[in-house]
């Protein structure tokens, strides 16, 4: 790939990976303040129980032991319905009944009381020493469960949001949503062929090796700072200030580095119960996640349920679909039913069509959004429809998508028109490359196709550029990196202002230092973020050039910049030096140079991919193997490419594991495999090298036409392992995971299927 | 239960500590001596974070206990770069993206030193073998194989 630009376009080295490889990395764990004391949480064994006491003055005795936290040290909420978090939002209310259980435990895991103490095994003595009375309550385990009528409420207050009028009776669906357009009777009578199916994905957790850890202090006055490894350090710190009724300005949230988050990061449940026992016992406080705490009590994504409908004619042309989309949200309402909804067949354009959603609750733990929340379950289910389809139809699968992709001027599921995208150029891609091209060899293989979209979030967002005495520059933001958010930055203020990247620094600040900016989902920071980076740079280039001009002697209007040199328009001799301007400022006339950018409300930059997969299937154990996969994705412009592919192989290698072999074992509501052990994330030895293909079709929004690509690349690749399943052994999986116990019996089944016909 | 003394060679240095009888290894390196580089993702040997190389050899220093380090000689990622030399697979990591969010990093560099160390050529199968006890969620092995393959072509 050849870029226009100086510094865009081009790999560079990570700017955080040398403090990566010699360990000087600071992560929220590596954190050690004087006299601290360690936190531990209590957690409830029953998924579902009253609460009707809890006695911990045998804990309070333990030497040692400090303060003793439940949901009664806890104030009163002024506002409970204000709502918080980052992509998935939730009421106030909702997250303290999260934060630790009131009078009732909602999910195997749920907080019920916090202990200081002066070691980690004294913490852990005491936990043993409280005593909790429970009344066992019915499990409510799945959400179709949860949605049958003579199912017991696991919120008595809950009434479905709806946009009709409000329901009378409470139930356990949170929100219930109906859309339409055109005509999608009218459509499916159009269509000569329909297929119908109905799926079912598992609930399955972001799997970041980092375990949730924060550390807090109260000092004398009251204020508090925080340090911990959170998505977005303002979220955390409004969270916790409307929870505890902190002023925002006397809580300083400084973040560390953040081992993975995927989306998992920002509940900020720990957060808080560490603030409070900060408070309690007016000491640092330190706690730290199990791998079993990470896996009961954190955020996994939703499970969810589909039925797809798509007619289409004869010559391929999509003429209605219907969704029916149940996300199973855990212990509160608000999963990603609005996300999967807007995103679910966004990648094709389809004149009519009906799509029904239903957020449920059940007794699991809140879900937490996974990198393009909501939207890889549906497009399985999609994808795997579509693949159907094209079949009936006698139609190759890729010519099937190419003649009905969406395109620029095409309706979003939610009816938001598209602007340029650069889905058509991702299939042509497809159609050219060398894996598409390549016949199989061997026998039970297949090769499977899918393709999927990511809408990107943009939220809001700030970012400072400081120009210093000797002409560097220094960017500073409260923007959370999680995988490269600096090195981009780095980059785009070295194009925005011509300088050379070793004289741009970038810093991550903290709450206090830095002016607000969300939290760091949705694929949000190098378009949006990158956004407020851009114009901080052209205010800062304002600013200089306002003060270049009076030593110039000429009007500020006619002052160019280029390659580090100011000079007047009508004069070229007169040209002064970016570097004496920047000497300058710190003496002279109107002194400093910082640069402010903001950015809200931008307009979306949808990111499209499509990924090729060959399987081959052991028909004597199911297994499935990966032996060869090529992802191909529209990036608008790679900012830095290798960052580009590691993002899209690591989407990958999640979307492998959501498809093949990981999943919550819930057991009458009690998770059975809270390892890395029982729970199986893909390992090196289970994929092969992961081919990239990156196609840029520049966004027409934001500066040079960056896309965001975090997301796009994990929805794709259950679907596409089921299409290559299907065309290695015949039988569609139309459930997540599809584990070798689950394909053995597909193909068993289907061997008997055969049997039968024949008459035998 | 009272302290027992733990002396042992940690990245070339002499320690002597005191350890409590049930703390781990990794505990010992993070909370007594502070070395955070090495890093706790799950507890019981699953992750590989916290791999360090014991005696030449790699382990997960969450399954071993501290006082069965004694006498030994631990080599953790701040030992890995020699008089201000980065090692190479250091520097092929950095180079080729082998790492995002950094966090099972250590535990790479070290199961990749260990490999090298003892089959300086080994087939990609051998790489992936190698670090197939070590979790990582961000990257999906693909450059940090190739990282190691760089070190091994004296790519670096």
């Amino acid at each position: 790939m050849t870029s226009k630009y100086k510094y865009l376009g081009k790999t560079t080295e990570a700017v955080d990976a040398l403090e990566k490889v010699i360990g000087k990395a600071a992560f929220g764990a590596d954190i050690h303040l004087p006299g601290m004391l360690y936190g531990k949480v209590l957690r409830s064994p029953h998924p579902h129980a009253k609460i009707k006491s809890i006695d911990y003055s045998k804990a309070l005795t333990l030497e040692g032991v400090k303060a003793v936290i439940t949901s009664k040290d806890l104030p009163s909420l002024e506002d409970a319905r204000a709502s918080f978090g980052g992509e998935l939002t939730m009421d106030l209310g909702q997250i303290r009944k999260l934060l630790l259980a009131d009078g009732k435990t909602l999910f195997d895991g749920h907080a019920i009381a916090a202990v200081a103490a002066t070691s980690l095994e004294i913490a852990e003595q005491a936990l043993e020493l409280i005593n909790v009375d429970y009344e066992i309550l019915p499990v409510i385990e799945n959400a179709l469960q949860a949605m049958r009528p003579d199912t017991p409420l696991i919120h008595p207050d809950l009434y479905t949001r709806t946009l009709g009028e409000k329901p009378k009776a409470p139930s356990n669906i949170g929100t219930m949503l109906e859309h339409q357009r055109g005509d999608p009777e009218k459509g499916f009578a159009e269509a000569d062929v329909v297929v119908e199916e109905s799926f079912e994905t598992a609930m399955v957790h972001q799997g970041y090796i980092e375990p949730q850890a924060c550390a807090a202090w109260a000092d004398g006055d009251g204020k508090v700072t925080v340090w911990t490894s959170t998505q977005g350090i303002f979220n955390t710190r409004d969270q916790i200030a409307a929870l505890l009724k902190i002023t925002r300005g006397r809580l300083n949230v400084v973040p560390m580095e953040i081992g993975g988050g995927f989306g998992g990061k920002n509940d900020n449940l720990l957060q808080t119960l560490t603030v409070m026992l900060a408070q309690k016992t007016g000491r640092p406080v330190k706690m730290i996640m199990s791998r079993d705490e990470v896996f009961r009590a954190t955020g996994p994504s939703s499970p969810a349920y589909f039925t797809v409908k798509v007619g289409a004619k004869k010559d391929g042309e999509i003429t209605a679909a219907y969704i029916k989309m149940i996300y199973d949200s855990g212990a509160v309402p608000g999963g990603p039913l609005h996300l999967g909804w807007v995103a679910s067949c966004g990648a094709y354009s389809i004149p009519n069509l009906k799509i029904d959603g239903y957020d449920v609750v059940s007794n699991k733990p809140r879900v937490q959004p996974y990198r393009a929340p909501g939207v890889t379950p549906v497009v399985f289910a999609i994808e795997t429809t579509m693949d159907i389809l094209a079949e009936k139809l006698g139609m190759d699968t890729l010519k099937f998508r190419l003649r009905n992709c969406a395109k620029e001027g095409d309706y979003m599921p939610d009816d938001q028109k598209y602007a340029r995208i650069g889905l058509k150029e991702v299939l042509e891609r497809v159609a050219s490359h060398p894996h598409w091209n390549t016949p199989l060899e061997g026998p039970n293989r297949g090769r499977g196709l899918a393709m999927g979209m990511w809408t990107g979030a943009t939220l809001s967002s700030s970012a400072l550029v400081m120009v210093n005495g000797d002409g560097s520059a220094t960017g500073v933001s409260g923007q959370v990196d999680l995988t490269g958010t600096r090195t981009t930055t780095r980059q785009i203020i070295a194009e925005a202002l011509q300088l050379p990247l070793e004289k741009v620094q970038v810093r991550v600040a903290d709450t206090e230092s830095t002016p607000y900016t969300m939290t760091s989902v949705g694929s949000r920071t190098t378009y949006a973020f990158g956004t407020a980076v851009y114009r901080a740079c052209q205010d800062a280039l304002a600013q200089m050039k306002a003060r270049a001009a009076p030593q110039l002697l000429v009007d500020v209007g006619d002052i160019e910049y280029a390659e580090g040199k100011f000079w007047s328009k009508k004069d070229l001799e007169k040209a002064v030096s970016w570097n004496e301007v920047a000497r300058n400022t710190q003496t002279r006339g109107e002194g400093m140079v910082t640069g402010r950018g903001s950015a809200t409300r931008l307009p979306i930059a949808p990111e499209f991919n499509a990924h090729i997969v060959d399987v081959e299937v052991d028909p004597e154990t199911g297994k499935a193997s990966i032996k060869r996969w090529t992802a191909v994705q529209d990036a608008g412009l790679a900012v830095n490419p290798m960052q580009v592919e590691g993002q899209m192989q690591g989407g990958v290698t999640q979307g492998i594991g959501w498809g093949i072999s990981e999943y919550y074992y819930y057991d009458k509501g009690k998770l059975r495999n809270p390892t890395f052990l029982d729970y199986r994330m893909p390992t090196s030895l289970d994929v092969p090298m992961i081919d990239t293909s990156i196609v840029e079709v520049p966004a027409p929004d934001g500066p040079y036409g960056i896309r965001g690509v975090g997301e796009a690349c994990i929805v794709c690749p259950p679907a596409a392992i089921a299409s290559a399943i299907y065309r290695a052994t015949g039988v569609r999986m139309n459930k997540l995971p599809m584990t070798p116990e689950a394909v053995f019996w597909a193909i068993k089944a289907k061997e008997k299927q055969l049997v039968a016909a024949d008459g035998h | 239960m009272a302290k027992i003394p733990l002396v042992f060679k940690v990245n070339g240095e002499q320690q002597e500590i005191l350890v409590q009888p049930y703390q781990t290894l990794l505990s010992a390196l993070r909370d007594e001596l502070r070395l955070t580089g090495t890093k706790e993702g799950c507890s019981n040997g699953n992750c590989g974070a916290c791999t360090v190389i014991v005696n030449g050899r790699t382990a997960d220093s969450c399954l071993v206990l501290a006082a069965e380090a004694n006498g030994a000689e631990v080599t953790t990622v701040e030992g890995l770069s020699q008089n201000g030399q980065l090692h190479p697979v250091q520097k092929a990591f950095m180079k080729y993206g082998a790492l995002q969010c950094g966090f099972c990093t250590p535990g790479f560099l070290l199961s990749a030193k260990y490999l090298l160390d003892s089959n300086p050529n080994p087939t990609e199968h051998e790489i992936r073998l190698a670090i197939a006890g070590n979790l990582c969620r961000c990257t999906g092995y693909d450059k940090i194989v190739r990282a190691i393959q760089a070190v091994a072509q004296a790519e670096v």
